[in-house]
């Protein structure tokens, strides 16, 4: 089936999003860095599984709550991503691991 | 294919409890926020491969809530972390620059 | 095989979330682990199959709560953290961890004590849910042959409500409540505020709509609404009700007045909440709407808190 094959590809290469978001999370060096690294890397993530998903629902109503999940994960973490960087700046807050992991 | 989008899912949430040791380590408050904001992010890809394994798909609706609410919580945090609970970053710097 | 091992990794990152999220590594980290902990619960019932429930404590857990426990925090981190640390006494403690083990042991042994096999009250709700005069039969129980116990949840809520009202300061009485929300006009936060709510307005709606015949209701859909409305208020885009507002309190109570109307009429058909088949799906559709209003509003006011506005009132 040529459309399990490209859900295949796509939930899969998603997940490799998901992965390089956690790893920037986790390696990063500093706070901003780190927010930098994981917004990217989500949103495409859940992007790519949610358009290898598309090829699957039965419905358009589906397909409709899937695009319209995307867009809310966009603009909550556009926002989301702004306040919180502003609110560690303004703090001081930029704070390289204390725990020596880098 | 369910078991295609079991077994991703399964990896979705190793990939989680990756983001909850940030979350667990800090050392900001932001970065704890915005680890928990990537967990919440995968948690809808979970239930959206849930969904299309069990093609349940009423399950959508579930990680339509979660993807609804998730700036919700970072909108709180931003508050909390203002200077008197109840500010805007953005205000606060205007304030005192 | 996959499913069972999902479910492994599932449980485990449940308990360790809830373990962060009590281990008092500081308050902050406990509220971020438990926001995380509502929406691994809410995958966890999903996998049980109750999307209803996976709603709720995805909108309530995951959501409100949050923000709520954020709130607090707000509030709280003027106040000397060492204090604080040292409040409960140890003896306390003891006979708290005792309490919370006996209680766990007994949940244990209810649920061991199960029958596996048993279907519960599966077949009673499926032999009559074509009286109840919905289709999704977690609506039929709740607004039917359960509707007492919605009832008084809805009733629990305007109480906590005046709970949380009692500790406002005398000379606040009368103002708008919560604290004076300062935002920068036209900048993210308020951006957001504008963005959002005619997207969540829809999505509430429709959970509101649609729980006569699949997963959603009344607390779902007024959850997102509370949801909705909070974020519209800490955006700044519009002032909080004054606590003494006529309409405001009776928006509060409308919901559980109309229920209990509904209650109290059922005696005429045979008995305290029971509904006539055929009337029974305009009754529960008028119970939900209007108890998903009163649930919105209420649940806002919470997170708002009392009263305490910091600059005189226009």
């Amino acid at each position: 089936m040529i459309t399990d094959a490209l859900t295949i590809v796509l939930t899969g290469t998603g997940l490799i999003f998901f992965v390089a978001g956690t790893v920037g999370l986790l390696r990063f060096p500093d706070t901003h860095s780190r927010l930098h690294a994981l917004t990217k890397a989500d949103n495409l993530g859940l992007g790519l599984v949610i358009a290898g998903l598309m090829v699957q629902v039965p419905s358009p109503l589906d397909a409709g709550k899937l695009v319209l999940v995307w867009a809310l994960a966009i603009l909550a973490a556009g926002t989301t991503a702004q306040l919180v960087a502003r609110s560690a700046l303004k703090k001081g807050q930029s704070a390289p691991d204390d725990e020596g992991m880098q | 294919m369910s078991v295609w989008f079991t077994s991703l899912a399964v990896l979705l949430l190793i990939t989680l409890a990756g983001a909850l040791i940030r979350v667990w380590r800090g050392p900001a408050p932001a970065d704890r926020m915005m680890a928990a904001q990537l967990a919440g992010t995968g948690g809808v890809a979970v239930i959206l491969l849930l969904a299309a394994a069990t093609k349940n798909w009423l399950m959508l609706d579930v990680a339509l809530v979660l993807a609804l609410l998730a700036a919700f919580a970072a909108v709180g945090f931003v508050k909390a972390a203002s200077r008197n609970g109840v500010g805007d970053p953005e205000a606060d710097e205007e304030a005192a620059p | 095989m996959i499913d069972s091992l999902f479910d492994l990794v599932l449980c485990a990152l449940i308990i360790f979330v809830a373990f962060a999220a009590v281990s008092g590594r500081d308050l902050f980290t406990a509220i971020v682990f438990f926001i995380v902990y509502g929406l691994m619960v809410a995958i966890a019932w999903l996998r049980l199959e109750a999307i209803d429930v996976a709603l709720a404590e995805a909108a309530i857990g995951a959501g409100l709560t949050g923000v709520l426990l954020l709130g607090a925090y707000g509030r709280f981190k003027n106040i000397d953290a060492a204090r604080m640390g040292s409040w409960v006494p140890l003896p306390v403690l003891i006979v708290i961890a005792l309490a919370a083990t006996g209680l766990s042991a007994a949940v244990g042994v209810v649920l061991i004590a199960l029958d596996p096999n048993g279907l519960g009250l599966i077949p009673a709700v499926n032999a009559n849910i074509a009286q109840s005069g919905v289709f999704n039969p977690v609506t039929a129980v709740l607004l039917n042959f359960r509707a007492y116990d919605t009832l008084l949840e809805s009733i629990v809520l305007v109480v906590a409500l005046v709970g949380v009202w009692t500790l406002a300061d005398n000379s606040a009485w009368g103002q708008r409540v919560g604290k004076t929300q300062s935002v920068r006009a036209n900048g993210v936060l308020q951006s957001f505020g504008r963005t959002l709510p005619p997207i969540g307005l829809m999505i509430g709606i429709y959970f509101v709509w649609a729980g006569s015949s699949q997963p959603g209701g009344a607390f779902q859909g007024g959850t997102i609404l509370a949801a909705v409305g909070l974020l519209s208020a800490m955006a700044g885009l519009f002032p909080p009700p004054r606590v003494n507002d006529a309409r405001l309190r009776l928006s509060v109570i409308a919901g559980p007045i109309l229920f209990l109307a509904v209650a109290i009429a059922g005696t005429a058909w045979g008995g305290m909440f029971v509904l006539p088949a055929d009337l029974a799906y305009g009754l529960i559709l008028a119970i939900e709407i209007v108890l998903a209003l009163s649930i919105a509003i209420t649940l806002m006011l919470l997170v708002l808190g009392p009263p305490e506005m910091t600059e005189t009132p226009q």
